[in-house]
C-alpha cells in the first residue's frame, strides 16, 4: 500500500466509524436546542439498533429497517420527554434510566433473537447488507482519490451529512428554528411570546431521539456488519453527548468532528505494530480519553459557555414563581 | 376584533397546579405505589414474550432467598451495590451528577489487586487493611480528578466521570492481557486468582463485606446529617453564591466530598475482588455503578432508604440470573426492569410537587 | 365592538397556590381608551391577577370577559389572540437574540426575516409612538429602558389592544418615566384599555383615571383618579390610616469604618462593572446607592463582602485593606461585616433548609469537632421568631415555604445577631408589604443608632431619601455624585441616575 493509499484509506475508514457518532450528535443538538439535556443517546441508539435489525430481519426490506430504528430510537425519546416536559423529571436521571432501559432492551431482544437463529447467529439477509454498502457512481466514482473520499461510502454517510446542513439551516435560517432557540435559550420568554413550548420540546426531542436511532441502525447494519452483536453501542452514544459541546451545538461543526473522532476509532488498524506497539487496550481506551480531554479543555477555554442554550437541563412549569 | 371570533377554545378537562410538599408517609406510599405498577408493566413485558410473570415473579423471589444459600447469595450481589449507593449519595446531595462509580469500583478493585497479587506475604490483617487503603485512595483520585476540574473550571462532571468509567474499564483489559497475565493460564487472557491470603473471610458464611456496608450505611447517614463536612456539602448542593456567600471553600468542599464518595465506590470494588470474585475480572464492577444511580435516586439519597431498596434491587438481580436458565430469559431483563421501575418512580415524582385540578363543573 | 363597554372583565376571579389565596373573588374592569391603575401593596395580589390575563396562571374560578365576551385563557398564546399584551416586571425577553428576532417571536406572519417589509412594520410603530431603538441590537447588550421598550414593541407588534404593564417604572429613572408616560397617554388616545401595576401613589396620581385597588388578595375599592388622593388611597390600599414618613434618627457618629479607594470591579463578561469609584462610610450612618438596575450595585456589594474579584483599588475596613480576602478570612479577622444580598434564597439563604439550618450558616464553623450544634441555633430562632413576628408553622420546614417578608426578616436577624459593624444590605423590602418594610427600616434605624455603618442599595427614590443620611449615586460602574439625604431632591437623583455628573461632588 503506498503512502498515498494509505492515507486515503485511513480518511475513509474514518468517516465510516464516525457516522454513529453524526447520527447521535446531531439528534442530541435538536434536543438540547429544546432545553433538554438528553443523557439517554446511548439507550436510544441501543433501540434504534434493536428495533432497526429486527425489522430488517423479518421483512428484508431496507426501508423499514430505517423507519423501524427511527421509530425505536423516537419511542425511548418521547418516554424521556413525556418524563421530563410533562411530569417534570430529573432530566439527568430520567436520561440515565433511558441509557439503562435501552441497552437492557437491545440485549434483552438480541439474545432472543440469537437463541432463535440457525447457528446462534442472527444475520441480516444479502439484499440489505449490499443496499448499506457502498454506493457506486460509473465515472465519478472511478476518480482517483476523489472518487474513494466522496463518492465511494454507503448512503448513510451521505444522508447524515445532508441532515447536519439541513439542520444548521433549520435552525439558523428559519423562523421554526429561530422558535426552538428562543425555547432552549429562555423557555419562560418563548412561552410568553405565544410559542407553544411543549409542542415544540415533544416534536424536536422525538426527532432528535429519531435521528440517534438512525445512528444506532448503522451500529447494528454496517459496523457490526450486519450480525447482531450484544452491547454494540458501546460508549459511542456518550462519546455523542460529550461531541455536542466539542462542535458548540452547530451541526455544521458536527460533520467534521464526528469525523474526527470516528479516526480515533479506526487508529489501531492505521498504525503499524512495528512501528509502535500500543497494546489494543489503549487503543479502545483513546476516544473516551480524547472525548474526556476534550471535554475539559472546552472548559477550561469557556467555549462552551455561550454556546450552550440557557436553559438546558431545567424543566419548565407555566405556573413556577 | 377580528381575534375574538376565533377564539372559541373551550377549557381543558384537567389542568396542573402546585402543591405544597407532601408528607414523608405519602410520599414513600407513592415510590411503593410506582414500584408496584412497574412490576405490573414490567409483567407485561414478560407476558409479551410468553412467559407466565406470576410464576416468573415467584420463582425470581424463590431463587433469590429460597434457601440459605441463595440468601447469601443474594447478600453477596448487595453488598457492592449497597456501599456504591452509599458513595454516589455523598455526591448527588452536592448535585455533582458522579455517573463514575463504575470507574471507581474498578480503580479500587485494581489497586487492591496490585497488593493481593504481588505483595501478598505481609500478614492477613495487614495485607486486608493495605489493600482496603489502596481502594480507598485509588476510587479517591479517580473521583477527585473530574471534581478538581469541576470545581476549577466548571468541566462537565457527568461526561468526564463517564468517559473515566471507560478508561478504567479497558485499563483491566490491558492489565488482564499484558503485565498481569496468569502465565499458569494455559494461553488465557486472564488475572490469576488471589491467595488465601488476599481474601477475604466470611462472617455468617457471608463475605465479610456486608459488615462494613451496613457500618458505613451508619457512617454516611450521620456524616450528612450531623456533621460540619455534611452540612457543607448539603449547602452547596442547595445553592453555591450560598455556600460562597457564608465563608465555604466551595473548591475544596466539592473536591473533599468527591474524593470520599469515589473512595467509598473503590472500597466496594476491592471487597467485591477480594470478597467475591477473588480475582480481577472484567466484570468487577459490572453494571453496579449505574444500577446504585438508581437504587439512590429511589431512596431519595437517603441512607437508610438505600438499604431497603438495595434489598428490593438485589432479589431482583439475583432472581433473575436464577430463572434465566429456567425461562430462557436474559439476564439483560434485570435492566430493563429497573428501567421501567425508575421510569414508573421518576414520573409519580410528579404527584409529590404538583396535583391535577380537573375542569370545573359549568355554572 | 361598540356593543361591549367593557374591554376587560373579570369576574370573582379566585386563584390560590397550596394554601395561600392570592386572590380572592376579584372583579375588576377596564374600558377602552382608559387607564387604570392597579394600585396595591407588594404580596397584595396584582401580579398574579394579571397574570390570568396573560396566560401564565389559571384562575381556580371565576370568568373572564374580553369585550363582553367569556373567554379561558389557557396560555399566552390564548392571551395575545384576544388582543393582550402584558410587560413583564421580569422581562420575557431572549438575550442572545436581537431586538428584531425578539419581537418577531413566536408570530405567524409570512414575511421573511430581515425583509424590508417587515422591517417597515416594526418601524412604522417606532415612528407612530416616538420609539427610537436599534432593532439589530442584542437584547444582552440593552439597556433596562432598551429593553422595556423591546418589551413594549413586542406587545404592539402583536396588535394588543389591551396593555397591561407589571411595576414599569420601578427600573426606570424619573425622566425615563415621564417618556413612557407620555407613550401610554398616546396609546390611550389611540382606544387601547392600559392597566399598569404599581405601588406608587404619585404615579398613579398622575397617569390614571381609575383605581383599582387591592388589599391581601380582595378588591377593596375601585375609584376615579381625579376624586381621590394619595392619603385616602393609602389608607384603601393598607387598610388603615398610615404615617407615610420614615424615621431618620440623626447619624450616631462621624468615625469613618469603610473607605473605598479607587475601586474598579471587572464583572463575569469581562466589562468594568465598577469604574475607579472611592467613597467612605460612617459608623452610625445609612449610606444609599441609587441608580438604574444594573449600574454595579450587584458587583460593588460583592465586592466588599469579598465575594468577588477586585481588579483595583482597596477597600479599607478600619484602615486596613480587605481586597483579596475571602469571606471565611474576612470572617476569622475579627470583622463583623454582614452582607444582605439580593437573591436572598439563591444567596443569603439556603431555600429547602429550616430556619434552624439556615441561622447555622454562618455560626457552624465556631463550633470545635466534627459534628454541629443545633441547639444553639434552634434557641436562636425561638428568640428571633419572637422579636421580629416571624410566621413560620415550624423551625424545620424549608424556608422557601416563608412568605417574602418573612424569609427577609430570618436573613436580616441571622445577620444582625452577629453584631457587625458594617451591614450591606441590597433591596431588603423588595416585595415586602408596606408593614414588613416598615419593621425593616424599624431594624435598619436600630442598628444605626448602636454606631453600624450601613450601606443600603435601594430602588424606591422616595424610600432613599427619607430613610438614608446620605446618598450615592452610580451611572454605570461610575459615581456621578454623593448628595446629603435631606436637602436633595427626586429629579436631581434622576438627573444624576442617568450620567450627568454634580458639578462639585459633596
Amino acid at each position: 500500500m503506498g503512502q498515498h493509499d494509505y492515507v486515503i484509506s485511513f480518511i475513509f475508514a474514518s468517516v465510516l466509524a464516525g457516522v454513529p457518532l453524526l447520527f447521535g450528535t446531531l439528534g442530541e443538538i435538536i434536543t438540547e436546542k429544546a432545553g433538554h439535556l438528553n443523557l439517554g443517546v446511548e439507550g436510544m441508539m441501543y433501540m434504534g439498533a434493536i428495533c432497526g435489525f429486527v425489522a430488517g430481519y423479518h421483512t428484508q426490506s431496507p426501508f423499514l429497517l430505517l423507519l423501524c430504528s427511527f421509530l425505536g430510537g423516537a419511542a425511548g425519546a418521547l418516554v424521556y420527554a413525556f418524563l421530563t416536559v410533562t411530569l417534570f423529571a430529573n432530566q439527568n436521571v430520567t436520561g440515565l434510566a433511558l441509557t439503562i432501559f435501552g441497552a437492557g432492551f437491545a440485549n434483552y431482544i438480541g439474545e432472543a433473537l440469537i437463541m432463535k437463529a440457525p447457528n446462534r447467529a442472527a444475520v441480516l439477509s444479502d439484499n440489505i447488507t449490499r443496499f448499506f454498502g457502498g454506493i457506486y457512481i460509473p465515472v465519478l466514482s472511478d476518480m482517483p482519490v476523489l472518487g474513494r473520499l466522496v463518492f465511494q461510502y454507503n448512503i448513510f454517510v451521505y444522508f447524515g451529512v445532508l441532515l447536519a446542513i439541513l439542520g444548521g439551516i433549520y435552525l439558523n435560517r428559519t423562523r421554526r428554528g429561530l422558535n426552538l432557540r428562543a425555547v432552549g435559550e429562555n423557555t419562560a420568554a418563548a412561552d410568553a411570546a405565544g410559542i407553544r413550548v411543549v409542542l415544540y420540546k415533544y416534536i424536536h426531542i422525538v426527532t432528535g431521539g429519531g435521528i440517534c436511532g438512525l445512528g444506532g441502525a448503522y451500529i447494528a447494519v454496517v459496523i457490526c456488519g450486519g450480525t447482531w452483536t450484544n452491547n454494540c453501542v458501546n460508549g459511542l452514544g456518550w462519546i455523542a453527548v460529550a461531541l455536542v459541546i466539542f462542535a458548540g451545538w452547530s451541526p455544521y461543526r458536527t460533520i467534521l468532528g464526528s469525523f474526527v473522532f470516528g479516526s480515533l476509532d479506526v487508529l489501531r488498524f492505521y498504525i503499524p505494530k512495528d512501528v509502535i506497539n500500543i497494546p489494543t487496550a489503549f487503543f479502545a481506551m483513546v476516544p473516551f480519553a480524547v472525548t474526556a480531554a476534550v471535554i475539559v479543555i472546552t472548559s477550561i477555554r469557556k467555549s462552551a459557555v455561550n454556546a450552550q442554550p440557557r436553559c438546558i437541563g431545567i424543566n419548565y412549569f407555566r405556573e413556577e414563581r | 376584533m377580528g381575534g375574538i371570533k376565533k377564539h372559541k377554545r373551550k377549557e381543558p378537562l384537567i389542568r396542573i397546579a402546585k402543591r405544597e410538599g407532601l408528607s414523608k408517609p405519602k410520599t414513600v406510599a407513592l415510590k411503593v405505589c410506582a414500584t408496584v405498577l412497574a412490576l405490573v408493566a414490567g409483567g407485561l413485558f414478560i407476558a409479551a414474550q410468553g412467559h407466565n410473570p406470576f410464576s416468573v415473579y415467584f420463582f425470581m423471589v424463590k431463587g433469590a432467598l429460597g434457601t440459605k444459600m441463595s440468601f447469601q447469595e443474594t447478600v453477596k450481589v448487595a453488598i457492592p451495590l449497597l456501599i456504591s449507593s452509599l458513595g454516589i449519595t455523598l455526591a448527588f446531595r452536592m448535585r455533582f451528577w458522579n455517573i463514575g462509580a463504575e470507574g471507581q469500583i474498578i480503580v479500587g478493585a485494581i489497586a487492591a489487586s496490585y497488593f493481593a497479587l504481588y505483595k501478598n506475604t505481609m500478614p492477613h490483617a495487614v495485607l486486608m487493611s493495605v489493600m482496603a487503603l489502596a481502594a480507598i485512595v485509588a476510587g479517591g483520585i479517580w473521583a477527585g480528578i473530574p471534581a478538581f476540574f469541576k470545581s476549577r473550571f466548571g468541566t462537565n462532571e457527568t461526561l468526564l466521570t463517564l468517559m473515566f468509567n471507560y478508561i478504567a474499564q479497558y485499563m483491566i483489559q490491558y492489565l488482564r492481557e499484558g503485565p498481569w497475565k496468569d502465565p499458569n493460564a494455559l494461553g488465557f487472557l486472564q488475572i490469576a486468582r488471589f491467595s488465601d491470603n488476599a481474601r477475604l473471610g466470611s462472617v455468617l458464611g457471608i463475605q465479610a463485606g456486608w459488615i462494613v456496608a451496613l457500618l458505613l450505611t451508619v457512617a454516611v447517614y450521620i456524616y450528612i446529617n450531623f456533621t460540619k463536612s455534611g452540612y457543607e456539602l448539603r449547602v452547596v448542593g442547595e445553592s453555591e453564591n450560598t455556600a460562597r456567600y457564608a465563608g465555604m471553600n466551595v473548591k475544596r468542599i466539592m473536591m473533599r466530598t468527591m474524593f470520599i464518595s469515589g473512595a467509598v465506590c473503590g472500597l466496594a470494588g476491592m471487597l467485591q475482588a477480594s470478597g467475591t470474585d477473588r480475582t480481577l475480572t472484567d466484570t468487577v464492577a459490572g453494571g453496579v455503578g449505574f444500577t446504585a444511580i438508581i437504587v439512590a435516586w429511589l431512596a431519595n439519597l437517603s441512607a437508610p432508604m438505600i438499604l431497603v431498596v438495595t434489598a428490593l434491587f438485589s432479589i431482583l438481580e439475583k432472581g433473575i440470573s436464577f430463572i434465566q436458565s429456567r425461562f430462557m430469559i436474559s439476564s439483560a431483563a434485570a435492566a430493563v426492569l429497573q428501567g421501567i421501575i425508575l421510569f414508573f418512580v421518576l414520573g409519580f415524582e410528579f404527584f409529590t410537587r404538583y396535583r391535577l385540578v380537573l375542569r370545573r363543573e359549568a355554572r | 365592538m361598540k356593543k361591549a363597554e367593557y374591554a376587560i372583565r373579570l369576574k370573582e376571579i379566585t386563584k390560590s397556590f397550596g394554601n395561600v389565596v392570592a386572590n380572592n373573588k376579584i372583579n375588576l374592569f377596564a374600558k377602552q381608551g382608559e387607564i387604570l391603575a392597579l394600585l396595591g401593596e407588594n404580596g397584595s395580589g396584582k401580579t398574579t391577577l394579571m397574570n390570568m390575563l396573560s396566560g401564565i396562571y389559571r384562575p381556580d374560578s371565576g370568568s373572564i370577559f374580553i369585550y363582553g365576551e367569556e373567554v379561558y385563557i389557557t396560555s399566552p398564546r390564548d392571551s395575545f389572540e384576544l388582543g393582550i399584551g402584558m410587560i413583564h416586571q421580569h422581562f420575557k425577553l431572549v438575550d442572545v437574540l436581537s431586538a428584531r428576532d425578539n419581537i418577531l417571536l413566536g408570530t405567524k406572519r409570512k414575511e421573511g426575516r430581515g425583509t424590508s417589509s417587515l422591517s417597515r412594520g416594526i418601524e412604522d410603530i417606532c415612528t407612530r409612538f416616538g420609539f427610537e431603538i436599534d432593532l439589530n441590537k442584542k437584547v444582552h447588550n440593552m439597556s433596562v429602558s432598551e429593553k422595556q421598550t423591546v418589551e413594549i414593541l413586542k406587545v404592539l407588534y402583536r396588535g394588543a389592544k389591551i396593555l397591561i404593564l407589571d411595576e414599569p417604572t420601578a427600573v426606570l429613572t424619573p425622566q425615563e418615566t415621564e417618556k413612557l408616560f407620555g407613550i401610554l397617554r398616546r396609546m390611550k388616545e389611540e382606544g387601547c384599555a392600559i392597566i399598569i401595576i404599581t405601588h406608587k401613589l404619585n404615579e398613579v396620581l398622575e397617569i390614571s383615571d381609575r383605581v383599582t385597588v387591592l388589599r391581601k388578595g380582595e378588591s377593596v375599592a375601585d375609584v376615579v383618579t381625579s376624586e381621590t388622593d394619595a392619603i385616602s388611597l393609602t389608607s384603601l390600599m393598607v387598610g388603615r390610616p398610615v404615617e407615610l414618613s420614615i424615621n431618620r434618627p440623626e447619624p450616631a457618629g462621624n468615625e469613618s469604618l469603610l473607605e473605598v479607594y479607587h475601586l474598579t470591579v471587572i464583572d463575569d463578561e469581562g466589562k468594568k462593572a465598577i469604574d475607579n469609584i472611592s467613597f467612605s462610610l460612617n459608623a452610625g450612618e445609612i449610606l444609599g446607592v441609587a441608580g438604574v438596575a444594573g449600574s454595579g450595585q450587584k458587583e460593588l456589594c460583592e465586592a466588599i463582602a469579598g465575594l468577588h474579584g477586585v481588579e483595583k483599588g482597596a477597600i479599607l475596613y478600619k484602615l486596613e485593606n480587605i481586597v483579596g480576602k475571602t469571606p471565611d478570612e474576612i470572617i476569622k479577622m475579627g470583622i463583623s461585616m454582614s452582607f444582605i444580598p439580593e437573591d436572598r434564597l439563591g444567596m443569603g439563604l439556603v431555600a429547602s433548609m429550616g430556619i434552624v439550618d439556615n441561622l447555622l450558616l454562618k455560626s457552624y464553623r465556631s463550633k470545635k469537632g466534627l459534628f454541629i450544634d443545633r441547639k444553639p441555633p434552634a434557641e436562636l430562632a425561638k428568640r428571633l421568631v419572637k422579636k421580629l413576628d416571624i410566621v413560620a408553622s415550624d423551625f424545620d420546614s424549608p424556608v422557601s415555604r416563608l412568605s417574602g417578608g418573612n424569609v427577609q426578616k430570618v436573613l436580616l436577624g441571622r445577620e444582625i445577631e452577629s453584631k457587625p459593624n458594617v451591614l450591606v444590605t441590597a433591596y431588603p423590602v423588595r416585595g415586602l408589604d408596606i408593614n414588613s418594610s416598615y419593621t425593616i427600616y424599624d431594624l435598619l434605624n436600630e442598628q444605626k443608632q448602636k454606631g453600624v455603618g450601613i450601606l443600603f442599595i435601594g430602588e424606591d427614590l422616595d424610600v432613599l431619601l427619607e430613610l438614608c443620611d446620605r446618598i450615592m449615586v452610580l451611572y454605570d460602574g461610575r459615581i456621578t455624585g454623593i448628595v446629603d439625604a435631606k436637602s436633595a431632591t427626586k429629579d436631581e437623583i434622576g438627573l444624576l441616575m442617568t450620567g450627568s455628573k454634580l458639578e462639585a461632588g459633596a
